[in-house]
């Protein structure tokens, strides 16, 4: 018996994504294609490189030159920005995906949890669904017996555990799909970003669950955002960075690592090569300015601030109207702090020159002292035009958002919500 | 942890890969609560709820009867029209259900095929399989039709769980096709309800094999359906129109398109959850 669990060798994965299509000039061209394109779209799908009646040309790696290896009771953490490739990594090791290149090993049954609540159905009852979820996620019929009760313990919900769940509130259906999750007892367990489901208190009883899991010496690969969760659960800390592992070592050096490659700004955004879209636009900077025009480096909480969006246009054919811009801002712990665009605002942007900006003017920014990470798309008929979730970091810093002179610590929140105070005395309710 | 370690190796396959039915076989629990939970949610919130497995093929001998046996006068092998036909839809029923319910299965199961592993074939196996609760509520029907008519079974009825094991294995294996493009070529959803509307009257099912020439008969075998229908009126209702030889060449069939449809099913499968 070996002491390690997983291997992992080599492994890449390789996805088909979509590419510029071909223009056809005459008539005699798109005829040909109408009649053609049928065949080589159908040779393309059976050998997978197409969905639905796409072609896809373009390659992507979602994962390259990944090795590591786990031993036997170890809690490895896995992070990355989005779209670093850790949810490919765990669809590969959980079997749902095959490779496209290297190996893994595993020493020991997978049980993986990408998701709760997998293949629930409306109709059934809460017992039933235990039943078939549990079946689902890989446990014996003998083995759900034993633990039913358990498990309905655990979610709470054994006063309706005979009413079909589509009565459930939502809060009920995920505590129950937890509760047959959590009761999963694999060799090895892969997690995706699961935790981050029902309210507080029950999210507290999944950890404790989960530190029971671990301290039981089982192996455990798991996917988070919250690097408290991945601090505390975790010995060991994996860095995916584009597909690349980039580090692996103690959880505390790799949070580190994470952190530090997050705020750090390596390429000039018109450079950027990992955008979606098809580029007939192209956002090419990035900058803030005030009101005054001037522009800025560092904004102020509460200050009215322009975000600028420099444009060009890569395809002259192409009619710019009707694209909607968004704007995503996220904090250095990932969590999503606001979206808006002109599709919110209700703006249809005329008349767009061939190169320019957009331009969002925010008054009051309502967001407290901290870094953040920007993200933008732009689209057009539901179609992604250009996007980076992480186009650009930028600090705020302390301002005077309520005019008062004080601000709440950064660890208050992260928002800023304007308000006033007053007392009313109680009243009597008047017939 | 008495038990001998697990192992497995991950890595890419090319082509055509083995059939695992060892994993399936592994995986039978989950094959039974597929099953299980099919037909639990079948009739769930409908009015005549089980009434349905009956109305289907009920309805259709109606209008049969009205149009080929009275309309059109058709021969049906010296029995009763309606009961001539209804001893054929109930399997066709079976069969025609279960292949459209197969071929749209992992469409259906999108979801959990992009978060679980599983032996994907378990999937259409469970959707055709469930059918069967249909199929016996039908049947019972025919015991009434029997009894109405006063026609006794032969000693051939030991041949109905062969004959709807061969429904089984011609759904299953056209079904597997079918859901294995489908999820590439969403085409497919639209060619199924013609495939069968097709299928239907190229089987003898609305009309007697007696049409066609006694040497070129057993050939209708090639239609595995036509084998299963010939064999159910042979068994039931005593016709005596001897289907052994067309059965066996429909055997021949069904077993070619189950295995075929089997490995096709196998060597799409890695890309399901990455296309679907």
């Amino acid at each position: 018996m070996t002491d390690i669990a997983v291997r992992v060798e080599g492994l890449g994965k390789q996805y088909f994504i979509g590419g510029q299509q071909a223009r056809y000039e005459t008539l005699r061209d798109t005829l040909v294609n109408a009649l053609t394109g049928p065949i080589r779209r159908a040779r393309k799908l059976l050998r997978g490189q197409a969905t639905g009646a796409a072609e896809l040309d373009e390659t992507i790696w979602a994962l390259r030159d990944i090795s590591f290896e786990v031993k036997q009771g170890e809690v490895v953490g896995i992070i990355g920005r989005n779209g670093a490739g850790k949810s490919t990594l765990l669809k590969v090791l959980s079997r749902i995906t095959e490779p496209t290149e290297g190996y893994v090993e595993l020493y020991g049954r997978v049980g993986s949890l990408l998701e709760v609540g997998t293949g629930f159905h409306n109709e059934l009852t809460g017992r039933e669904n235990v039943y078939l979820n549990g079946s689902i996620l890989g446990m014996s019929r003998s083995e759900i017996d034993r633990k039913f009760d358990e498990i309905v313990a655990f979610s709470e919900v054994e006063t309706f555990i005979d009413t079909p769940v589509k009565h459930y509130s939502s809060g009920m259906q995920v505590r129950l799909a937890f509760a047959v999750a959590a009761h999963l007892e694999p060799e090895i367990l892969v997690i995706d970003e699961v935790l981050s489901v029902g309210d507080i208190a029950f999210q507290r009883k999944c950890l404790g669950k989960m530190n029971d899991v671990a301290s039981e010496g089982r192996t455990v690969l798991f996917v988070s955002h919250n690097m408290a969760t991945v601090e505390n659960l975790c010995e060991r800390g994996i860095v995916l960075e584009k597909g690349q592992m980039v580090f692996s070592g103690t959880q505390i050096q790799a949070i580190a690592q994470y952190l530090a490659a997050i705020n750090r700004r390596d390429e000039a955004l018109r450079d950027r090569t990992d955008r979606v879209g098809s580029g007939e636009i192209i956002i090419t900077d990035i900058t803030f300015r005030d009101r005054s025009g001037q522009a800025l480096e560092v904004v102020k909480s509460g200050q009215d601030v322009d975000v600028l969006f420099h444009y060009e246009i890569r395809d002259p054919d192409f009619q710019p109207e009707g694209v909607h811009v968004s704007l995503e801002v996220r904090n250095q712990m990932d969590v999503p702090v606001f979206l808006q665009s002109t599709r919110f605002a209700g703006r249809q942007l005329q008349a767009i020159p061939r190169e320019g900006t957009f331009v969002c003017h925010i008054d009051r920014l309502p967001l407290p002292e901290t870094g953040y990470r920007i993200g933008y798309s732009l689209r057009k008929q539901k179609r992604y035009i250009d996007r980076l979730p992480d186009a650009l970091d930028f600090t705020v810093v302390k301002g005077d958002f309520f005019g008062s002179g004080r601000v709440p610590p950064a660890t208050m929140g992260i928002a800023l919500v304007d308000a006033d105070w007053s007392v009313e005395p109680v009243r009597v309710a008047q017939v | 942890m008495a038990e001998q370690q697990h192992y497995l190796r991950i890595e890419p396959t090319r082509g055509w890969v083995s059939l695992k039915l060892r994993e399936v076989w592994e995986y039978r629990e989950l094959l039974y609560f597929f099953i299980w939970r099919d037909i639990k949610v079948r009739y769930k919130q409908t009015v005549i709820g089980a009434g349905w497995a009956i109305i289907q093929p009920f309805l259709t001998m109606v209008v049969f009867s009205v149009v080929f046996g009275g309309l059109a006068n058709l021969d049906s092998d010296g029995v009763p029209y309606p009961i001539f036909s209804y001893t054929a839809l109930v399997p066709w029923t079976f069969f025609a259900n279960g292949l459209a319910k197969s071929s749209n299965s992992l469409i259906t199961s999108a979801g959990m095929l992009k978060k679980i592993f599983f032996p994907r074939l378990i999937i259409p196996i469970a959707n055709v399989t469930s059918g069967i609760v249909d199929f016996v509520l039908a049947f019972v029907v025919i015991l009434g039709m029997m009894l109405f008519y006063q026609i006794a079974p032969t000693a051939n009825v030991i041949w109905l769980p062969y004959l709807l094991l061969l429904a089984l294995a011609t759904s299953l294996g056209v079904g597997l096709w079918l859901s294995a493009l489908n999820v590439q070529f969403r085409d497919v959803r639209y060619v199924v309800p013609f495939l069968s509307q097709f299928w239907l009257y190229a089987t003898p099912i609305a009309w007697s094999t007696t049409y066609v020439p006694q040497q070129l008969r057993p050939l209708l075998g090639i239609n595995p359906m036509a084998g299963v229908i010939e064999g159910f009126r042979w068994a039931l209702l005593g016709t005596e129109t001897n289907p052994l030889p067309m059965i066996s060449i429909s055997t021949g069939v069904a077993v070619v398109l189950l295995v075929s449809g089997m490995f096709f099913f196998r060597r799409m499968e890695k890309t399901f959850a990455d296309v679907v």
